[in-house]
C-alpha cells in the first residue's frame, strides 16, 4: 500500500523497486568491498602502513561505489516515462525528486555504511577510528549522492561507451572537497586531535546539497526531458 | 541607452557584423601590449636578486593563472544568464569561452611546473594553488565534454549551464579545502611565489601582459563567437546572402 | 646577447615555458580561423547542392 503523501509514496516507491532488485543493491557494495581489498594486495599487508592509508582508500572505495550507482539513478523512470509523469504532477517537482534522491540514499549509501566497519577491521583500524570514519560517511555520503545525482541527470540523454567515464569527469571533481575533508578528519582524529570544526565543516557541505542539489537536478532532468 | 544597445547586439545578425571589427581591434592591441610587455619583462626588467633569471617566467604564469579563474567565473556567468532568460547569445558566448579558459589553466600549471623545478627541485609539488588549478582545469574539460556530447545546441547549452553553476559553487569550497588539506600534510608551505614587494620595473610589465592576456581571451571569444554565430544561423538569410554575395569567403577573417 | 639567451642558467625553464605558452596561444587563435573555414565551405557546398537541384527541376 502506497502512502497517500506524494513525497512519501515516491520513496516507498523507489525503495520497492530496488528491494525487488537485489542486484542492484549488491553489485555496489561488492564493488565497493573489492576496490577496498585490491590496496592490500597492492600495497603489502604491513598493519601499519595499511592502518594510516586506510580512511583515504576506504574513502575512494565508497566514492567510486557511489559513482558505479548514479546511471542507474534516472535511467529506469526516464526509458519508461514515470519520470515525465512526476514533472507534470501538481506537486512540485524539487521536493519530489528530493524525496527520490533521500530514498536513493537509503539504498546505496545506507549499506555503504553498515559495511564500513568490516572494512575498517581489514585495515585493523581502531575503534575509535572506525568511529570516527562511520560519521564521516554519514555526513559525506549524503552530500556526495546529492551531488552525483547532478551529473547523472545532466548526463541522462547520453548513451554509449561515453557516458559513463563524461560523468566520472563531470562528478568526481566536484567530490573532492567531501574526500579532503573525510580523509583529514579521519587522520587528525587518529593524531588525538579534535575534529569538531571539520565535522561541523562536512555537515555544512551536507546543510548546502541538500538545499541546492534538488533543485539542480530537477533543472538538469527537465533540460534532458524536452 | 546602453540597454538599447544590449538590445540590438542580441540580434546575430547584428552581433555578426559589429564584432568583425571589433576583434580585429582587439587582436592587434593584444599583440602590441604583448610586444611591449615582453620587451619590458624579458629585457629591462632586472633578474630578481633571490631567483636570478628564473623569475621571469613570472610575466606568463602569473597572467596565465589569473585568466583561468576569471573565465571561468565569466563563463559560468554567460550560462547562467543563458539558462534563467534564455538568451541565445549568452548560451554562444559561454560555449566560445571555455577553450581559451582551459587553454589558460593548462598553461598556468605547465609554466608553474616549470617555474616550481628550479625553485622546488621538483615539476610537481602538491602545493595549494597548483592543485586547485589542476582541478580547474578538469571543470573545464568536464563543461567542454558535456557540451560536445549533447548535440542539440540550446540543450547542451542549458545542461552545460547546470553544470558550471554547479563548478562555479563549488570553486570556494574546492580552494579552502585544498589549503586545508595543504597546511595539514606539509604545515605552512612558504611559496616562493609569494613577493611581498614587487619592484616597479617587474610589476609594470606583469600588468601589461595581464592586459594583453585579457584582450587575447575576448579576441578569441568573439572569433569563436563568430563561428557559433554563423553555424546556428547557416540556413537564415542573412547568411546565405553574404556567402553569396561573398562578402565572407573562407579566406577572410 | 648569448647571456640574454642563457638566462642565468635557467634558459631551459624560461624559454620551454615561453615556447609552450605562445604555441598554445598560437593554436587556439588558429583554431576558430579553421573552423570558421569549415563552416563557410559547408554553407557553400549546401547552396550549390540547392542551385543544382532547382536547376533539375526546371
Amino acid at each position: 500500500m502506497l502512502s497517500s503523501n506524494p513525497y512519501l509514496a515516491t520513496i516507498q516507491r523507489d525503495l520497492l523497486l530496488g528491494l525487488r532488485n537485489p542486484g542492484r543493491l549488491l553489485n555496489p557494495l561488492l564493488f565497493y568491498g573489492l576496490v577496498a581489498l585490491l590496496f592490500p594486495l597492492a600495497l603489502g599487508p604491513e598493519h601499519r602502513l595499511l592502518a594510516q592509508a586506510a580512511p583515504g582508500i576506504i574513502w575512494v572505495a565508497a566514492l567510486l561505489a557511489t559513482l558505479m550507482t548514479l546511471d542507474s539513478l534516472f535511467r529506469g523512470d526516464f526509458n519508461d516515462g514515470s519520470l515525465e509523469l512526476l514533472a507534470l504532477s501538481p506537486h512540485p517537482f524539487v521536493l519530489l525528486v528530493a524525496a527520490k534522491l533521500f530514498a536513493q540514499w537509503l539504498l546505496t549509501g545506507l549499506p555503504l555504511i553498515l559495511l564500513t566497519p568490516v572494512l575498517g577491521m581489514f585495515f585493523s583500524l581502531t575503534g575509535q577510528s572506525i568511529g570516527i570514519l562511520l560519521l564521516t560517511l554519514l555526513l559525506g555520503t549524503p552530500t556526495i549522492s546529492l551531488i552525483g545525482a547532478i551529473g547523472a541527470a545532466l548526463t541522462l540523454n547520453i548513451r554509449g561507451a561515453g557516458g559513463g567515464a563524461l560523468l566520472a569527469l563531470l562528478v568526481l571533481p566536484l567530490y573532492i572537497p567531501v574526500l579532503i575533508f573525510a580523509a583529514g578528519t579521519i587522520k587528525a582524529a587518529g593524531a588525538g586531535l579534535p575534529v569538531d570544526g571539520q565535522l561541523f565543516f562536512m555537515a555544512a557541505l551536507l546543510v548546502l546539497a541538500i538545499t541546492l542539489a534538488p533543485a539542480a537536478v530537477a533543472a538538469a532532468l527537465k533540460i534532458n526531458m524536452h | 541607452m546602453i540597454w538599447d544597445f544590449f538590445y540590438k547586439l542580441a540580434s546575430p545578425r547584428y552581433f555578426y557584423a559589429i564584432t568583425g571589427k571589433w576583434a580585429v581591434w582587439l587582436g592587434w592591441l593584444c599583440l602590441i601590449l604583448m610586444v611591449a610587455g615582453l620587451y619590458g619583462g624579458l629585457i629591462l626588467a632586472p633578474p630578481d636578486y633571490q631567483q636570478g633569471e628564473s623569475y621571469r617566467i613570472i610575466f606568463i604564469h602569473v597572467p596565465s593563472a589569473w585568466m583561468s579563474l576569471f573565465v571561468y567565473v565569466f563563463m559560468a556567468f554567460n550560462a547562467a544568464i543563458g539558462l534563467i532568460w534564455r538568451i541565445k547569445l549568452s548560451e554562444i558566448i559561454a560555449r566560445s569561452s571555455a577553450p581559451a579558459g582551459a587553454a589558460f589553466t593548462f598553461l598556468a600549471l605547465v609554466t608553474g611546473a616549470l617555474w616550481g623545478k628550479p625553485m622546488w627541485g621538483t615539476y610537481w609539488v602538491w602545493d595549494a594553488r597548483l592543485t586547485s588549478e589542476l582541478i580547474l582545469l578538469f571543470l573545464y574539460l568536464g563543461f567542454i565534454a558535456l557540451q560536445s556530447a549533447i548535440e542539440d545546441p540550446r540543450q547542451a547549452a542549458r545542461a552545460s549551464a547546470v553544470l558550471a553553476i554547479a563548478g562555479l559553487v563549488n570553486i570556494p569550497i574546492i580552494h579552502y579545502s585544498v589549503v586545508w588539506w595543504n597546511t595539514l600534510h606539509q604545515g605552512p608551505t612558504i611559496t616562493k611565489f609569494d613577493n611581498p614587494s614587487i619592484h616597479t620595473s617587474m610589476l609594470i610589465p606583469l600588468l601589461i601582459m595581464a592586459v594583453a592576456f585579457k584582450l587575447y581571451f575576448f579576441t578569441n571569444l568573439l572569433m569563436r563567437a563568430r563561428c557559433e554565430v554563423l553555424l546556428r544561423e547557416k540556413d537564415s538569410r542573412w547568411v546565405q546572402e553574404l556567402v553569396i554575395e561573398g562578402r565572407i569567403s573562407e579566406k577572410t577573417a | 646577447m648569448t647571456e640574454f639567451f642563457h638566462m642565468g642558467g635557467y634558459a631551459f625553464y624560461v624559454w620551454t615555458s615561453y615556447g609552450v605558452v605562445f604555441l598554445v596561444l598560437l593554436l587556439t587563435f588558429l583554431a576558430p580561423l579553421h573552423r570558421r573555414h569549415k563552416i563557410i565551405a559547408l554553407i557553400k557546398s549546401a547552396q550549390t547542392r540547392k542551385e543544382k537541384l532547382a536547376r533539375r527541376r526546371t
